[in-house]
């Protein structure tokens, strides 16, 4: 199989995965002021506190896996895209040392909510910038020399819309985590918070397909298309799954969460879908970027090694942890 | 550098002094995690072999600084895993297929390993077996090694590259085993790794010497201070003898480094060995100099008329900055002559029976604390400063591989990384003394963490949440598993920790 192919593939499930991992993680930072209650935000970060490190080793995954198969791209996007990245990880040292911080604290617990909320706000804004530079700048016929406009409206528009699609997915977790009235309140977070985000999702695609003659040719060119209907098609149907098992009164455990992951997932199957084949979106294809033999193939057999054990030992953590995280609770 | 605040410097400048900056704060904690790691499993281990209360006490009470230090780790670490992108770009794209498969093996081998484990470690006590929990501590310790194992690799490699060949500019590789097992690998390793263990037993042996003097906590400060005198009397001797292979390894691939080291301008036999000197770097001179005459050449080439090739074996444009080289250099060994003192010391004391007792001894243990931290930060700062012109010695100039940024950019971030750094060091330095105050858990406190887990961290919860009282999952299991090993306490009841 082709060896590009195969790193992009990888890639697309390394980032992926840490969308959908510390996409909750991040969502919970981002809902944590609308909680209120001192109690309330306590559980809601205890909640996250045994993983909220190991869903941000994804975000590792993915920039090393990039650096090794597509170095070009690796070193072309973190310095063009320099300000906005160094500001999410910035933004992400005040979420990951809440954790750390705020159940040691007697007086300043204030602060690190704080702290938990506006780290996890601030880095997920920048992540949509980051993504929207990246998808938005394609139509352009630039080279890469030319520097990547990172502040746009389209990619300020792509910023709340994960800001949104972050919150749904903490919502959900809290859901799945929570009960009684903190349940309830999470409940009614993800209902609303599931329309702003197909909004916001909405507008981006239409946005693309306006503004790109290369993704609206892949979308709207039949019969080529077909091929593709069933990933909206796919992304309705979780949100119409999502919406009534959220208005019901029974306990509905991780379904939420699963299907919000669901509708992430398809979406995010959808833009790739618009790309391809290209690494750097109008600049450069996989195979162009694509490393040396000697260096996939290397790293190739370490992932298939061990990433199979990695997600194992990340099951059994999730197992060992699994439960409410309450009141009755110790971790 | 007195200019720096008229004219900005440039952007490769400006990139080194982050990347300085940020490597530097963040490999304080690393320092610190991977030596304490491996004590906790010891001591972790000591309790399930024993069923002595006193080493989960232990246990107990170092895995909250551990827990703050690792997440210091983490988060200043995943900064650095962007910066090669943000700041050399052009160095990534030419040598990434060389080092990023080996950041690709840390991550797979190490940085999950620990972030899959350390949540069980940290949390799992009421929910995991003691066994499953020991097994977990001992991951996050063998995770630990294992970053360092890779990172040294990569960083060897930018000293004495090995196995590449170079086609149309880019670096590729010929033989991995030659890549990682390059030239100066394996004495980097050795020295760093002896390094962390030091840097924490220092940590120990000063916290627990500090109790001593103030009377509080006393037996579980002697276990803690004794195991930690052991380690530093043998350690400290080894860390020198590792450390003079690893210099000889600098001699033979890097002289130039080497001379900087010595502040030696012009090459000559029977070179002094100069124990304080000011490098200037303009007149190719040393200012104030202090020394003893013949031994550097007889360290080195063990001859004591032996030749030492002088900084004036390369052009000027291709030296280190002298100065910094030399004064790091030597701040590390003094630091580590005085950890030698300390550990002969401790044996001397111990002796005498006045292990315990000893006021100097105990003084200088807890001034010593930072010693381990300091000397590998200097000792960062000889290996990298020394290398410089280059990033990849002799093949790859650091000046031209940075990436287009303007200097305005680079210098808002740098600001941004000095001011959210240095408050966050505080914030750290404060949370870790509190922890130190409030010192360990009563034996009695450990006991009933053990007859009923569910105590375990409740001061992490609010005082509404606290899960004092109730019992759940493991905690029968654990309690009937421990009093079938321990007699002892059978007749202890579970107790309420109370309210904060």
């Amino acid at each position: 199989m082709d060896i590009a192919l195969v790193y992009l593939l990888l890639i697309g499930f390394g980032v992926l995965v840490y969308v959908l991992l510390d996409g909750f993680s991040l969502g919970v930072g981002i809902l944590s002021p609308l909680l209120k209650n001192s109690d309330n935000k306590a559980i809601a970060m205890k909640s996250l506190s045994h993983i909220w490190d190991s869903n941000q080793t994804w975000l590792v995954f993915g920039g090393v896996v990039l650096f090794v198969a597509f170095p070009v791209v690796y070193s072309f996007v973190l310095s063009n895209l320099y300000l906005p990245i160094i500001l999410m990880l910035v933004a992400l040292i005040f979420r990951g040392i809440a954790f750390e911080f705020r159940f040691k604290s007697d007086r300043s617990q204030g602060f690190w909510d704080l702290s938990f909320a506006f780290g996890s706000i601030i880095a997920t804004f920048c992540q949509g910038i980051i993504l929207g530079a990246l998808v938005g700048d394609m139509s352009s016929t630039k080279t890469l020399a030319d520097p990547v406009d990172w502040l746009t409206p389209f990619s300020i528009t792509t910023g709340f819309a994960l800001l949104s699609g972050y919150g749904l997915l903490g919502a959900c977790w809290l859901v799945r985590k929570t009960e009684a009235s903190l349940q309830v309140v999470a409940k009614k977070l993800a209902q609303k918070l599931l329309f702003i985000m197909l909004a916001f999702f909405a507008v981006v695609s239409i946005w693309m397909l306006i503004d790109q003659p290369a993704v609206a040719e892949r979308w709207l060119n039949f019969p080529g298309s077909l091929a593709l209907l069933p990933l909206p098609l796919l992304s309705l149907f979780f949100a119409y799954r999502l919406w009534f098992i959220l208005r019901e009164r029974t306990e509905p455990g991780l379904k939420p969460l699963a299907y919000a992951m669901g509708l992430f997932a398809a979406a995010f199957g959808g833009l790739v879908a618009g790309i391809f084949p290209y690494i750097i979106p109008g600049r450069l294809t996989i195979w162009e970027a694509i490393a040396p033999d000697k260096t996939v193939y290397f790293t190739l057999v370490g992932i298939l090694i061990f990433i199979p054990v990695v997600i194992a030992y990340n099951i059994y953590a999730y197992r060992t942890f699994s439960g409410k995280t309450s009141m009755k609770d110790g971790y | 550098m007195f200019d720096l605040f008229a004219t900005l410097p440039d952007t490769a400048m400006l990139s080194r002094m982050q990347f300085a900056f940020t490597i530097s704060y963040h490999i304080i904690f690393p320092t610190i995690t991977i030596g304490l790691s491996l004590y906790l499993a010891f001591m972790e281990g000591m309790w399930l072999k024993t069923k002595n209360l006193a080493y989960l006490q232990q246990v107990k009470f170092w895995m909250k600084p551990f827990a703050i230090t690792f997440g210091m780790g983490v988060v200043s670490g995943v900064v650095l895993s962007y910066e090669f992108g943000t700041n050399f770009s052009k160095f990534s794209e030419i040598v990434g297929p060389v080092l990023s498969p080996l950041l690709a093996y840390e991550v797979l081998t190490a940085f999950f390993l620990e972030a899959g484990f350390l949540g069980i470690m940290l949390f799992g006590w009421n929910r995991v077996t003691p066994k499953v929990h020991f097994a977990a501590t001992c991951i996050v310790a063998l995770g630990t090694v294992s970053s360092s194992f890779w990172i040294l690799a990569a960083n060897s490699w930018m000293h004495t590259p090995a196995g590449y060949e170079i086609v149309n500019g880019q670096f590729q590789v010929t033989s991995w085993l030659e890549v990682i097992f390059n030239p100066s690998f394996p004495y980097r390793l050795a020295h760093m790794l002896l390094a962390t263990f030091l840097s924490a037993s220092l940590l120990f042996a000063g916290v627990n010497a500090y109790y001593l003097l103030k009377g509080t906590h006393k037996e579980f400060a002697k276990i803690g201070f004794s195991t930690a005198m052991f380690a530093i009397l043998i350690l400290a001797p080894v860390q020198i003898l590792v450390g003079d292979f690893h210099g000889l390894n600098v001699a033979h691939h890097q002289p130039v480094k080497l001379a900087a080291m010595e502040g030696i301008w012009k090459t000559e036999k029977g070179a002094a060995l100069r124990l304080f000197a000011i490098p200037d770097q303009e007149n190719e001179t040393n200012h104030f100099e202090l020394s003893i005459p013949k031994a550097a050449s007889f360290l080195i080439t063990h001859d004591v008329d032996g030749e030492i090739a002088g900084l004036d074996q390369v052009e000027e444009k291709d030296r280190p900055q002298v100065a910094v080289v030399f004064t790091a250099f030597r701040i590390m060994l003094g630091l580590g002559g005085l950890m030698l003192l300390l550990g002969v010391a401790g044996a001397v004391a111990r002796y005498k029976k006045r292990l315990f007792d000893f006021k100097p001894l105990l003084y200088l243990s807890v001034a010593m604390i930072p010693a381990g931290v300091i000397a590998t930060l200097a000792g960062w700062y000889v290996v990298e400063v020394g290398r410089q012109p280059w990033l990849v010695q002799g093949l790859v100039r650091t000046a031209d591989v940075v990436s287009p940024l303007p200097a305005e950019t680079v210098a808002f971030t740098l600001g941004l990384f000095v001011i959210v750094y240095t408050s966050l060091f505080f914030t750290y330095i404060y949370f870790i003394r509190k922890l130190v105050l409030k010192g360990p858990p009563s034996l009695d406190e450990v006991q009933a963490s053990l007859m009923n887990p569910a105590l375990e961290d409740n001061d992490d919860l609010p005082a509404t949440l606290n899960p004092a009282q109730v019992d759940i999952g493991y905690g029968q299991e654990l309690s009937e598993y421990l009093q079938s090993k321990d007699k002892q306490g059978k007749d202890k009841q579970p107790q309420d920790k109370g309210e904060k």
